[in-house]
């Protein structure tokens, strides 16, 4: 039961049990964080088996690792090994240019990311049991996570309001499946939990994201790339609990050292975010 | 009759709307003062190594277990039941209990995610046949002490047990789809 928490990108058991002490509700087993991804290039694959292995030993929360998009085999593979969620990740390079998992294939539960509303449902539509907000992983600037979280809710609000008829041309400029959109029409809300990740860094960015509308939060980089990681961890956690109370995430804020350098988005490279369709 | 549900993290949510569909008011507690304002106390599933962090750093500890002990009615479900227990196994080392109920919790006993399950409980208080209970990540109960009803099993292990006005579950009643257990609930504070 995830709702309500942080999860946190960890590249060594190390890092977990900090995850854990700080009160993470999960963590993220990946070699490397999305801003070291960033930095060296080439092709990014799932992680060593080992490495998944040692941080599942060490702490007793759940763990999650990436598979590329469309890479059924590693989704397999991190099956296998016992992972308690698979994330089919656009911070990996993708494997196939087409087609995602096909989720229900399996019995892990999938997180996938999403930038806009069709995107999420046609990733529920092939199984996926959590969302995430894509953002920008690996650039602490929380910009994308807020655009994506906006879209996607935002269309969700308008869709409550739409007629029978509507529902038709929302599903095709969606180019989602017409059942989804009426079960959310008339639900007025998502099928599945909607967490919010890519950029976040400060507590105020995950408060931020959680009166947006967010159940819980993914901080990837943006913990072990600042100055006092287990100090941050916290304040993190403790912001996403009191997310509207401003007089805490202030009292949590102080004295935290450095954030993780920060990107400008119009500077990047690769965009992790476009990858998926 | 205030009832309040444990914030902090987890299936708070589901809680509430299982109660506000039934008719209570419920309230989100996250402070001192607003459990202060509260007559009885729901504490959600969700990680229980999470809850107990923020239950310390939002000075809940304390104030909670008192509450309890002076026989605030209270009901624990999944990361709940470990929080009320006297004795959490396999938790962090500086993990405390609330004490609530004399009991061992055993956390992720039933196995990870993958080994999440539905079961059918016959329940004694529950008129209207059994109760799909859902198991995600769930403990269960190792050692129960004197004064502690055990009032369903799952394969021999306590999931479900009464000590005075708390009840813990191992599962997760909110997410049924099935009001009765927390129409028992309010009917009984």
């Amino acid at each position: 039961m995830l709702k309500g928490g942080v999860i946190m990108d960890v590249v060594n058991p190390e890092q977990a049990k900090v995850a854990e002490d700080a009160g993470a509700v999960a963590v993220m087993a990946l070699e490397r964080v999305p801003s070291d991804i960033r930095r060296d290039g080439g092709v990014a694959r799932m992680s060593d088996p080992e490495m998944i292995e040692g941080i599942k030993a060490v702490v007793t929360i759940p763990v999650m690792a990436k598979a590329r998009i469309g890479h059924f085999v590693e989704a397999q593979v991190l099956e296998a090994l016992g992972v308690d969620y698979v994330d089919e990740s656009e911070v990996l390079t993708p494997a196939d240019e087409a087609h995602h998992i096909d989720k229900w294939a399996f019995t892990v539960p999938f997180v996938c990311g999403a930038t806009n509303l069709g995107e999420a449902l046609r990733r529920i539509s092939e199984g996926a049991c959590l969302l995430r907000s894509k953002g920008e992983a690996g650039t602490g600037n929380v910009v994308e996570a807020v655009r994506h979280l906006r879209s996607i809710l935002g269309d969700v609000r308008k869709i409550t309001q739409a007629d029978s008829a509507e529902l038709y041309d929302w599903a095709k400029r969606l180019g989602a499946p017409i059942g989804l959109v009426q079960e959310l029409a008339e639900s007025g809300q998502l099928p599945v939990p909607l967490f919010c990740a890519g950029g976040l860094a400060t507590p105020a960015d995950a408060a931020l994201a959680m009166q947006l509308g967010a159940q819980s939060v993914f901080v990837g980089s943006g913990i072990f790339k600042s100055d006092d990681p287990a100090r941050r961890a916290k304040a993190i956690v403790e912001a996403t609990t009191h997310f509207s109370d401003a007089s805490i995430v202030a009292k949590v804020s102080r004295g935290l050292g450095a954030a993780m350098p920060g990107l400008e988005i119009d500077g990047l490279e690769t965009t992790f975010a476009d990858r998926g369709w | 009759m205030k009832v309040g549900v444990l914030a902090l993290q987890g299936a708070f949510v589901a809680h509430a709307t299982c109660l506000r569909s039934l008719g209570a008011d419920p309230v989100e507690v996250r402070t001192p003062d607003e459990l202060a304002g509260v007559d009885a106390l729901v504490l959600p599933g969700g990680e229980s190594t999470t809850m107990s962090m923020l239950l310390e750093s939002a000075a809940l500890f304390d104030p909670v277990a008192e509450r309890v002990a002076e026989g605030m009615p209270t009901l624990g479900t999944c990361a709940g039941m470990i929080l009320l227990g006297r004795e959490i196994l396999d938790g962090r080392p500086d993990q405390r209990g609330l004490a609530a109920v004399d009991i061992s919790v055993r956390r992720n006993a039933f196995g990870r995610q993958v080994d999440s399950f539905e079961a059918d409980l016959l329940l004694r208080d529950l008129p209207g046949g059994p109760f799909r209970a859902i198991f995600i990540r769930a403990p269960f109960v190792e050692r129960v002490g004197a004064g502690v009803e055990v009032l369903a099993t799952v394969d021999g292990h306590p999931v479900l047990c009464r000590q005075g006005r708390v009840t813990v579950a191992a599962f997760h009643p909110e997410l049924s789809d099935d009001l009765r257990f927390h129409d028992h609930f309010l009917k009984g504070i």
